[in-house]
């Protein structure tokens, strides 16, 4: 049996910050994890975060994930892969599988950080081949390079329904329809339009009546479900697919919390079974930590404070840290989790219906029923202004803490304030110069360049382009609306990539002068199955 | 036509690094993946959506979770059963097979 | 659930009884809800009873809609249901690994 100061079980984003922040303070830290990479979920995550600066907004998950894997390796703390958790047992003590060998620990003390797992629904043809999970989605093609179909309906407009699915089509897969039994779009509305602008259908209040297929999914049907979840007959919509993904929630892996006998409570809020814990992440048991999602569902972000918390917590129990200087940084970590937890989306709001903004302005009724705003919605948010020359247009409609479109322009055209949580608005004598930097900022690719009148007759928009293949300057194609329906014909002014862009690209099209405020995607029909069917399946 | 399954570049991270290629069986047909990539990454870039047959009802099953968690996904790889190839390193010459509830023979 | 004098009426057959639920196990909703009707009020006597939960993934999948279909059927919240016992391992694993110990990584 091997001692250390701390034993931290999960290697995703709450284990490795609680890592680092125990390591730093000087305990001898060791991390435990299932899997063959580290990182958790945050390396399948390529999208780019929302918060502040201090929360990483506007990076990448991965990148994030690489970040926290060089400052782990710089504190010292000693990463074990492929290494499962089989057992916590009295005395904080671990077993723990590596290879086909058993090893036995003893922690001073745990962290458990083991996240969460899926949540599934059950319909006929639920167990069919080409039914799987988003999270298998996100694993397949994120980190294997696999497409996880080619024809494939998502189920569920929570957060992760609405960026795998966007994921997906980056990969090039087709997502004919996004379904959710609710009647409005779980998650933020800014990831819902960025999907729905591409084309992909909406059906809330709906959901799977069956997967068909007799050796693997070839086909699904849904239809229309009432306010008691019961269907509609005459509702049915068939789709030809070969892959269905369910994206319907996640709930605590908590089991070894359970096992150790830590006090646990069912805390629907929260996800399910977690532990009871005070507000340092330590359960009943002394010494035993939690962070992240084992704790209570919530998202990366909020996981990496609450590591960095528990860690704290854990270097104080030990008595690496003194009681005032535990007490500042936890203050700080406070703060920085308290200003995440605001907003539309924030715990305490699950459930309940809101109506207008914080600033007073109703709600897209369209964006919760549809997925993307209405045209004659858009006007009234203060992020859409029309004006002379080249300006930016915020279609940010709801309350989430999320500010790096303010800190991305040179020229302070863009102004949030002091609440992170308030919807960006253009600054009246601010000139701006067109740079881009805040349409490549926006975490919910929301944020446009609109000049109104280029000249005869025409105007331009910009708008981040996260797909391949990328349009080529000079060339002719078709605006599409906020609802993914061919609006008018454009052509490509420019095409912009830059390292500060950090793969988003930047394309100017020109369309007609009354098409500048309903213009928000581009495609061109001429260039699609460029690449697409190629013979052979293996690898080469 | 077949479709190309293996993302080969993508917008946002580019090229997806990967093995060198190895050659392995899946029911005695010789296949192609990349070394070190999960079993069943490499059986779905060839096609392969089956993985076993259950004990009780004979239903097919396939991947499910990816990561290892329900267990959906399990085969026969070299001789033994349950082993689950969603986190499961291919290695070159590995003889993969359906599994039918829990051996390599098909029971009726 | 201890109340075991509880009257929880007939067990009524409902069309989606072949539904299932415990991808390991094969175990249906109906026989699910059949074994409350035994009496099987908690999740481990379901557990025991059926083996849902029991299987490869030791319940990872099914735990969930397991509590939901026994908590439906005793018309209670699933939060006052009691979740089964949890014991290593977590993970699938071979006895010879079990009995295999090193001292050191």
């Amino acid at each position: 049996m091997e001692r250390f100061d701390l034993i931290v079980v999960g290697a995703g984003p709450a284990g490795l910050s609680a890592s680092i922040e125990g390591a730093k303070k000087g305990m001898r830290v060791v991390v435990f994890d299932e899997n063959d990479r580290p990182g958790g979920q945050l390396f399948k995550q390529i999208h780019k975060f929302f918060g502040s600066k201090e929360h990483k907004a506007k990076i990448r998950g991965f990148r994030i994930g690489q970040q926290l894997l060089k400052e782990a390796a710089d504190a010292g703390v000693k990463v074990v892969l492929g290494a499962t958790v089989e057992g916590l047992y009295l005395d904080k003590e671990v077993t723990v599988k590596i290879g086909e060998k058993l090893f036995h620990y003893k922690g001073d003390a745990i962290l458990v950080a083991t996240g969460a797992s899926e949540n599934m629904v059950t319909f006929p043809g639920w167990t069919l081949p080409g039914v799987i999970g988003a999270g298998a989605a996100q694993t397949m093609m994120n980190l294997h390079g696999v497409k996880p179909g080619s024809k494939i309906l998502m189920l569920g407009t929570g957060n992760v329904g609405l960026v795998v699915s966007f994921q997906l089509l980056q990969c090039g897969c087709e997502v004919v329809a996004l379904v959710d039994a609710a009647p409005q779009v779980g998650g933020y509305g800014v990831h819902a339009a960025k999907v729905a602008r591409t084309g992909v259908p909406f059906y809330l209040s709906h959901t799977i009546v069956e997967a068909e297929g007799e050796d693997c999914v070839t086909g699904v049907t849904i239809a229309q479900v009432d306010e008691h979840f019961q269907f509609v007959p005459g509702t049915e919509k068939h789709f030809d697919v070969d892959t269905i993904c369910l994206a319907v929630g996640l709930s605590p892996m908590s089991q070894l919390l359970k096992m150790a006998g830590c006090r646990m409570e069912d805390n629907p809020a929260k996800g399910g079974q977690v532990p009871v814990c005070d507000e340092d992440g330590q359960t009943s048991v002394p010494g035993i930590f939690v962070a992240g999602d084992v704790s209570g569902i919530e998202e990366a972000s909020s996981a990496m404070i609450e590591g960095r918390m528990a860690g704290l917590a854990a270097a104080r129990y030990l008595g690496y840290v003194d009681d005032a200087a535990a007490e500042t940084g936890k203050e700080m970590l406070e703060g920085q989790l308290l200003s995440l937890r605001q907003g539309m989306f924030a715990p305490g709001q699950k459930g309940k219906k809101i109506e207008t903004t914080e600033e007073g302005i109703p709600v897209s009724e369209n964006l919760l029923k549809h997925g993307f705003v209405a045209d004659d919605e858009i006007l009234r948010f203060p992020g859409v202004t029309k004006r002379v020359g080249i300006h930016p247009v915020m279609e940010c409609t709801q309350n989430i803490p999320c500010n790096p479109c303010q800190d991305a322009c040179p020229k302070g055209c863009i102004s949030i304030g002091d609440n992170i949580t308030a919807l960006p608005y253009v600054v009246e004598d601010a000139k701006c110069i067109g740079c881009g930097m805040c349409v490549a900022a926006c975490s919910g690719q929301a944020v446009f360049l609109v000049d109104e009148e280029i000249g005869g007759g025409f105007a331009s928009v910009t708008l981040p382009y996260e797909f391949l293949l990328l349009p080529e300057k000079g060339e002719n194609g078709i605006a599409l609306g906020r609802d993914g329906k061919e609006l008018c014909p454009a052509s490509v002014l420019d095409v912009k990539t830059a390292k500060a862009f950090d793969q988003t690209a930047l394309l100017t099209i020109k369309v007609p002068a009354g098409m500048a405020m309903r213009a928000r995607f581009y495609k061109n029909p001429s260039r699609e199955g460029k690449d697409a069917p190629k013979e052979g399946g293996a690898a080469r | 036509m077949e479709m190309e399954r293996r993302i080969k570049e993508h917008p946002i991270l580019g090229e997806i690094e990967k093995g060198k290629q190895v050659a392995f069986t899946y029911d005695g047909k010789t296949l192609y993946g990349c070394e070190g990539e999960p079993i069943a990454a490499a059986l779905k870039a060839a096609g392969v959506m089956v993985h076993r047959y259950t004990k009780r009802a004979h239903k097919p099953r396939g991947i499910f979770c990816a990561i290892g968690r329900c267990t959906d996904c399990v085969m026969v790889v070299d001789g033994k059963p349950n082993i689950r190839t969603c986190v499961t390193p291919l290695r070159e010459g590995m003889d993969v097979r359906t599994q039918y509830g829990v051996s390599a023979k098909k029971e009726m | 659930m201890n109340d075991r004098s509880r009257d929880i009426g007939p067990f009524v057959p409902a069309p989606d009884d072949d539904m299932i639920i415990c991808r390991c196990e094969e175990v249906t909703k109906g026989e699910i809800r059949r074994a409350v009707h035994d009496g099987m009020f908690t999740i481990a006597e379901i557990r025991r009873y059926l083996r849902a939960g029991m299987g490869l993934c030791q319940g990872q999948t099914c735990s969930k809609l397991v509590k939901s279909i026994v908590a439906r059927e005793l018309n209670v919240s699933p939060a006052c249901l009691e979740p089964a016992t949890s014991r290593a391992p977590m993970r699938p694993t071979e006895m010879y690994i079990l009995a295999n110990e090193e001292r050191e990584v």
